[in-house]
């Protein structure tokens, strides 16, 4: 790597000649600040909130896209640059919905925190006409608040990335907005309800579509038996919304503010989760043997369903038939655990915390009714997000809420049940308990390392019980397609493969608590999320799905075999081939 | 002003669909094929419908919002269809002063349809354009090639009724 000096305010720097100004600005102690910018996505330089002075440019530079070279003399902060910055956030705030003090992203808010730091005075600078916003509620995952838009489109990069593109830019100059095709309101597109578009989102125009009240009249309701269930990666981001580095698990004390908020139970996804790897498992040797459809699909992420639905409906066949944990979860507590105590299933309100918006759209498909026709496996999803709004509303001293355990017989669960929520991690759970099975006895190693780590695309070749087992591991639905492309081709020689919707799995998913850009460009979200749950895992003792004591016991006493009757009756689904256009 | 979308039925034939096709044929692979083939679209058209509009997403292998995108970005484009007569009525600076606004709102009222919109018979459509370079004849208006001056609202009622009369 050849290297280039340059100097910074004067300050004299040597740093890598495929930089940007912001890059190299960055090691010198100056983090410049940045709207539209996001790393690797989108690289645009539209919204102007990093210019800086080059010395012989004939006007300021955006720094987020301009090179260093050879002798370049920098200056970030001249009277120039910033009334330049302060400048474009006034003009901002001229078309903005300024009702900051009930928005949603008010103190997690980009364009807050600029003005905040640019000491912008006056926010009514410049008054004129608004654009007319449009409020967009036709989805059940999310609100899209155009009035609180930027026009950064880091929603519309972030769309593009999952290769479903069905938001952006409509019209030009003051009628610019950000849309879908033919005006048509976010349902009626091939949206895949991931939510990447929200946590992209500098502002308040993207947020999921609240439902803390709903779970706030259940858990009110003294006819109401309340059970929450918590996915693993909601423990893994939780922390971040009060104040923990990022990577904290704070497992216990969610429990803790859980029990607090006046839930009857509080399960863990968790057990769901080492239900699902029995299932898919069981689903996966099977279709090994029988000649079934190969290479399978986890079926977890109901981001990647839909995408795979509307997308490549083709390749439905491949899917693996099992519900998500959240589903099984949900199913079985409407089932075996209201069976055994008694309980009325019409009485039980499931709500699972996830680290997901698309999990509002899975609770509602058909085929999701395990406990009767009109009962549903999960009454309300809410998002990592939510919760840490509640756990505020409720008044919870989070911090100093005493370490919990969840409540028994589903708050039971193996360090396989844990990593699911980062890419890698059901297929390495899935490997555990089919390598043990083929074998035919209990294997020490249960570190599958090559499938780990935040890379979009990984394969692997295992050898088990005499067996070459390939398999695929992708996370983003832009690598979800390149592997689907693949096996339509008929080049996939994969056995099994597993999709997460989110890039990175579940920890960076659409309802985990959101960072800023200036944290996303300088640091790995991802792997320190995912970090937390691999360090649960190895501080567990039991780390194979099937050794779950309770599972086993879920297997002995209602559902019989793995893959039995009665557990596709009540743990296996459907899917159904939609439109793209 | 933000682009009106037709919701007329669409009425495309297949040798049309067959010429569309050849050319987003010639396009496919291009680097900005969108463009050329919103415009070969609209001269075999007329305007560009969704069921157009997804015909050149599907071919080119892009978002149907991209192409969208595009379409309302260009003023160039129309997404609503021309009627047998396109009556333009110039809002230029000087037939602004002389009335035409007055003018334009007798139209509507006359034929019922907003610009950039067309009457469900497919007789009229409407456009308010800019400077024509007939100042002269202020304010102006054509209906297709013929060109009237000098108009007061009185006299439209008069003009359309020989176009649907079918004696123009």
């Amino acid at each position: 790597m050849n290297m280039v000096n340059i100097k910074i305010n004067g300050m004299p720097l040597s740093v890598p000649d495929n930089y940007t100004i912001l890059q190299a600005a960055k090691e010198g102690g100056i983090e410049i600040p940045t709207l539209c910018y996001l790393k690797d996505l989108n690289e645009i330089g539209a919204c102007r909130m990093c210019v800086v002075e080059v010395k012989g440019a004939r006007s300021l530079v955006a720094s987020c896209v301009y090179p260093v070279n050879e002798g370049m003399e920098v200056f970030t902060n001249t009277p120039k640059v910033i009334k330049s910055r302060k400048m474009t956030l006034e003009m901002l705030l001229s078309v903005h919905n300024k009702s900051c003090l009930t928005c949603k992203r008010s103190e997690n808010c980009e364009l807050q925190a600029l003005c905040k730091e640019l000491g912008v005075e006056n926010s009514n600078r410049f008054e004129g006409a608004m654009p007319d916003a449009t409020y967009d509620t036709s989805t059940l995952h999310l609100i899209r608040d155009n009035s609180k838009c930027i026009l950064c489109r880091r929603c519309v990069a972030a769309c593009a990335n999952q290769h479903v593109a069905v938001i952006g830019p409509n019209s030009r100059g003051f009628d610019t907005h950000i849309g879908c095709m033919f005006e048509q309101p976010l349902g009626n597109v091939a949206c895949v309800s991931c939510g990447q578009c929200i946590t992209a989102c500098p502002t308040g125009a993207l947020q999921e579509k609240d439902q803390c009240a709903e779970v706030m009249e259940v858990l009110a309701d003294p006819e109401k038996y309340v059970v929450v269930q918590t996915a693993p990666a909601v423990r893994a981001a939780l922390g971040e919304s009060f104040g923990y580095p990022i990577g904290t698990n704070v497992e216990g004390k969610m429990v803790a503010s859980l029990r607090r908020m006046g839930f009857d139970k509080v399960f863990d996804t968790n057990f769901g989760a080492d239900l699902t790897i029995m299932e898919e498992a069981t689903e996966f040797l099977d279709r090994v043997k029988n000649g079934g459809v190969l290479p399978m699909i986890t079926s977890c992420s109901p981001g990647w369903i839909k995408f795979c639905e509307h997308y490549y409906p083709d390749l439905i066949p491949h899917l693996s038939t099992c519900k998500s944990p959240q589903q099984m979860t949900g199913a079985m507590i409407k089932t075996w655990f209201a069976e055994k105590n008694g309980i009325d299933p019409k009485n039980i309100v499931v709500v699972s915390v996830m680290p997901c918006v698309a999990k509002k759209f899975e609770v509602k498909r058909d085929d999701m009714n395990a406990a009767g026709e009109d009962i549903a496996d999960v009454d309300i999803a809410i998002t990592t997000r939510e919760l840490a709004r509640m756990i505020k509303l409720y008044s919870l001293d989070f911090k100093n809420l005493p370490d919990e355990k969840f409540d028994d017989i589903m708050g039971e669960f193996t360090g396989a049940a844990v990593i699911f929520g980062a890419t890698g991690g059901v297929m390495e759970a899935a490997l555990r308990t089919a390598a043990d099975v083929l074998e035919g006895r209990s294997l020490e190693n249960v570190e599958y390392t090559e499938i780990r780590g935040t890379k979009g695309f990984k394969e692997a070749v295992y050898k088990i019980a005499g067996m070459d087992v390939k398999v695929a591991v992708v996370s983003g639905l832009k690598n979800a397609a390149e592997v689907l492309d693949k096996i339509r081709s008929g080049e996939a020689d994969y056995q099994f493969i597993e999709v997460m919707c989110c890039p990175g799995g579940c920890v960076n998913g659409g309802g985990q608590p959101i960072q800023p850009a200036s944290v996303w460009n300088f640091n790995d979200v991802k792997a320190l999320r995912a970090k937390a749950l691999y360090d649960e895992d190895k501080s567990m003792k039991v780390r194979k799905s099937h050794e779950n004591p309770e599972v086993k016991k879920l297997y002995e006493e209602y559902l019989g075999e793995p893959g039995s009757h009665k557990a596709h009756e009540l743990l296996h689904t459907s899917y159904v081939a939609r439109n793209k256009y | 002003m933000q682009k009106r979308i037709s919701n007329l039925p669409f009425t495309g034939t297949p040798e049309q669909e067959e010429k569309l096709n050849a050319v987003i044929a010639r396009h496919k692979g291009e680097k900005g094929a969108i463009m050329p083939c919103l415009q070969e679209a609209q001269e075999i058209y007329g305007y560009l419908p969704v069921e157009v509009q997804t015909m050149i997403a599907k071919g080119l292998g892009v978002p149907l919002e991209e192409v969208f995108g595009v379409s309302t970005f260009y003023s160039q484009f129309s997404l609503t269809p021309k009627g047998k007569y396109n009556i333009s009525v110039c809002l230029g600076t000087a037939c602004y002063v002389k009335g035409a606004a007055a003018i334009l709102d007798e139209i509507t009222k006359n034929i019922g349809i907003q610009p950039e919109e067309c009457t469900p018979d497919g007789l009229f459509s409407l456009t308010a354009c800019r400077c024509i370079g007939a100042c002269g004849l202020a304010p102006v208006m054509t209906i297709n090639d013929e060109v009237y001056g000098r108009l007061v609202p009185e006299e439209v009622a008069g003009i359309l009724a020989k176009y649907k009369e079918g004696n123009a």
